[in-house]
């Protein structure tokens, strides 16, 4: 057997590429010829411009790609240019939002603000504050947490580690159809039956079932995926330690998915800190600050903003920006605090 | 210390699925006994039977008897999780509890079953490190976590970890299978030195290991793809690698499978 030694044909390993400033010129030139074409036609509006530069700049860059480095790199650069502007759009509406309350907000947000109730207030005075609502929102919340949290724990650990068969499959679909349940609805029935049928009356309390009702499926929902992400393997070595099923969940499986649950928490109480609609119904608003949540109408961060917007004066509408700002700090300031303290838990204690 | 295990018509099955058809083994205290056979042939799950985790697998069941010394511990009076402390396990992949730091995945077995007294923990720790040829590599940072250490280290962990709770036999199913060839001798010469005191039965598709390791050798086999795995042959390790009574062993062994 003979090597022969055949000349490859001449593929060549190089190309040509763009560099990164010759990349920044032509979309720079793209941004210049759009202004141009701003400037001499009877288009206009800042938002149009953003619009019509943005996609001038990928036709240009994929066009003059296409050109010098060939179809799979401008292939390359059109679907990084898409997903770039995408993740912008997306970041848009939340910056925005923040921004824009941070802005109207922040000038009446004060010590005095935080630490006022609205007693008194009368509807041109400029004073008052939402001292009741915070801790209206505190009660309800915490009281909502302690209701569904241990009960969609219980039910996520049900349905992932013991339930086969019907029951496990009947209780996630009814999961998944409270998930769809609208706020309102879940307001109207506390309403219905705490309110109207029991002779309850209006309080914290009942506003917190509306909200339990609430966080339960979404507690139980991410709680279930993230058990379901403990591999098998850390049960089974468990197991084969001669550790029973009840000692391996509690001390293997949760807290190996412990940030995921704890992150899953902090969603559903996000959520339902920010709820209104069932509050209407259930908690009903109070200027006065009222510290019982088991009876008499009691204030709320949402319902705060609710009812100061119902004014005419700016008064008003200047706190219910600034109460806004509050619930979005509270909701802010929680999901940090429950981030912190499972990072320093999952890192080693002996 | 060091049980003998006894299976008697040992079937296996996964829902309706047959995996393991009629072994009948016996494996004899302060011994090693190697398992091996081709890529689903029924030793992994065989060896799972051994200490009632088979039947973790939802639909996972058996037929046939499992004696430890003269206990069926399928009968109906014996509790699996006592069986699963008396027969410990490491596992092919290496995998410490990511929670817990080293200390804590040692003592995770004592710990968990309810000992709370710390001097004997630590001396537990100790002597399962040491055991595992551990000790001095990790004694100075004991506290942190047990995903940190390489590999090998993970692995000899979890040997660790397993003798812990002092059970009577170890089993390995392909414990050196992730490993580099140092970490792997590392652990074969663990399993040398410890042998003396338990009953360790191994899984491996590696037929040097198991000439180097092991005393008694059983191969198993199928006949084909989605039949049942069966034992052929169960011998010392010395006969099955030099003169086997049959002649699929000798064509397995030999790399001519058939």
């Amino acid at each position: 057997m003979s090597i022969s030694l055949i000349a490859a044909p001449a593929v060549s390993l190089r190309s040509r590429r763009l560099s990164s400033s010759v990349v920044l010129g032509y979309a720079a030139a793209a941004v210049v010829v759009t202004a141009a074409l701003f400037a001499v036609t009877p288009l206009g509006g800042r938002v149009d411009f953003a619009m019509v530069a943005a996609l001038a700049v990928i036709a240009t860059i994929v066009v003059v790609s296409w050109r010098v480095e060939g179809r799979r790199r401008a292939t390359n650069r059109l679907v990084t240019l898409g997903a770039a502007l995408s993740f912008l759009l997306a970041m848009l509406p939340l910056v925005a939002v923040l921004g824009y309350t941070l802005s109207r907000g922040i000038k009446r947000l004060s010590p005095n603000f935080l630490t006022h109730s609205m007693a008194g207030v009368g509807p041109l005075d400029s004073g008052g504050g939402v001292y009741h609502s915070i801790l209206g929102t505190v009660e309800q919340v915490g009281i909502a947490s302690l209701v569904s949290v241990p009960l969609g724990l219980l039910v996520a650990i049900y349905i992932t580690e013991y339930g086969r068969g019907r029951l496990a499959f009947s209780i996630r679909f009814f999961i998944d159809v409270m998930t769809g349940i609208p706020s309102i609805v879940a307001g109207l029935f506390i309403f219905a039956f705490w309110v109207l049928v029991l002779h309850r009356g209006f309080s914290g309390f009942a506003a917190a079932l509306s909200l339990a009702i609430l966080m339960l499926p979404v507690v139980v929902r991410s709680t279930e995926e993230m058990i379901r992400l403990v591999p098998n393997g850390l049960r089974e070595a468990s197991y084969a330690l001669g550790i029973p099923r009840w000692r391996t969940i509690v001390s293997v499986v949760l807290p190996t998915a412990l940030t995921g649950i704890t992150t899953g928490i902090m969603l559903a109480v996000a959520r339902v800190t920010g709820e209104t609609a069932p509050l209407l119904l259930t908690a009903s608003g109070n200027d006065f600050i009222h510290v019982n949540p088991f009876s008499g109408q009691q204030s709320a961060l949402p319902l705060f903003v609710f009812q100061q917007t119902q004014s005419a004066f700016d008064v008003a509408i200047d706190r219910a920006w600034a109460g806004a700002l509050t619930l979005i700090l509270i909701v802010i300031a929680l999901y940090v605090a429950a981030r912190l303290l499972t990072r320093r838990n999952t890192l080693v204690r002996r | 210390m060091a049980k003998r295990i006894e299976t008697i018509g040992l079937s296996c099955f996964y829902g309706s699925t047959r995996a393991v058809d009629d072994v009948s083994l016996v494996i004899e205290p302060k011994t090693v006994t190697a398992l091996i056979g081709p890529s689903g042939c029924g030793k992994s799950t065989v060896l799972r039977t051994l200490n009632r985790l088979h039947e973790v697998v939802p639909g996972a069941r058996i037929e046939g008897r499992v004696l430890l010394d003269d206990l069926d511990i399928y009968a109906e009076t014996v509790d699996p999780v006592a069986v699963r402390r008396t027969i410990g396990m490491v596992f092919q992949r290496p995998n410490p509890f990511p929670t817990m730091s080293i200390y804590d995945n040692v003592a995770a077995g004592l710990k968990l079953n309810g000992m709370r007294r710390k001097g004997e923990l630590d001396a537990a720790v100790e002597r399962s490190l040491r055991a595992a040829n551990l000790w001095t590599e990790v004694k100075d940072r004991l506290s942190k976590p047990g995903a940190g250490l390489s590999g090998g280290q993970q692995q000899r962990l979890c040997i660790a970890r397993a003798i812990a709770v002092e059970p009577e036999v170890l089993l390995m199913d392909e414990p050196c299978s992730a490993l580099d060839p140092i970490s792997t001798l590392a652990i074969e010469d663990l399993m040398a030195e410890i042998k003396d005191s338990y009953t360790i039965v191994i899984v491996t598709h590696n037929m040097q290991q198991a000439a180097r390791v092991s005393d008694t050798t059983a191969f198993f086999t199928l006949r084909g793809p989605g039949e049942p795995g069966h034992l052929v042959e169960v011998d010392t390790t010395t006969k099955i690698f030099t003169n086997p009574t049959q002649k699929r062993t000798e064509d397995y062994i030999t790399g001519r499978f058939g």
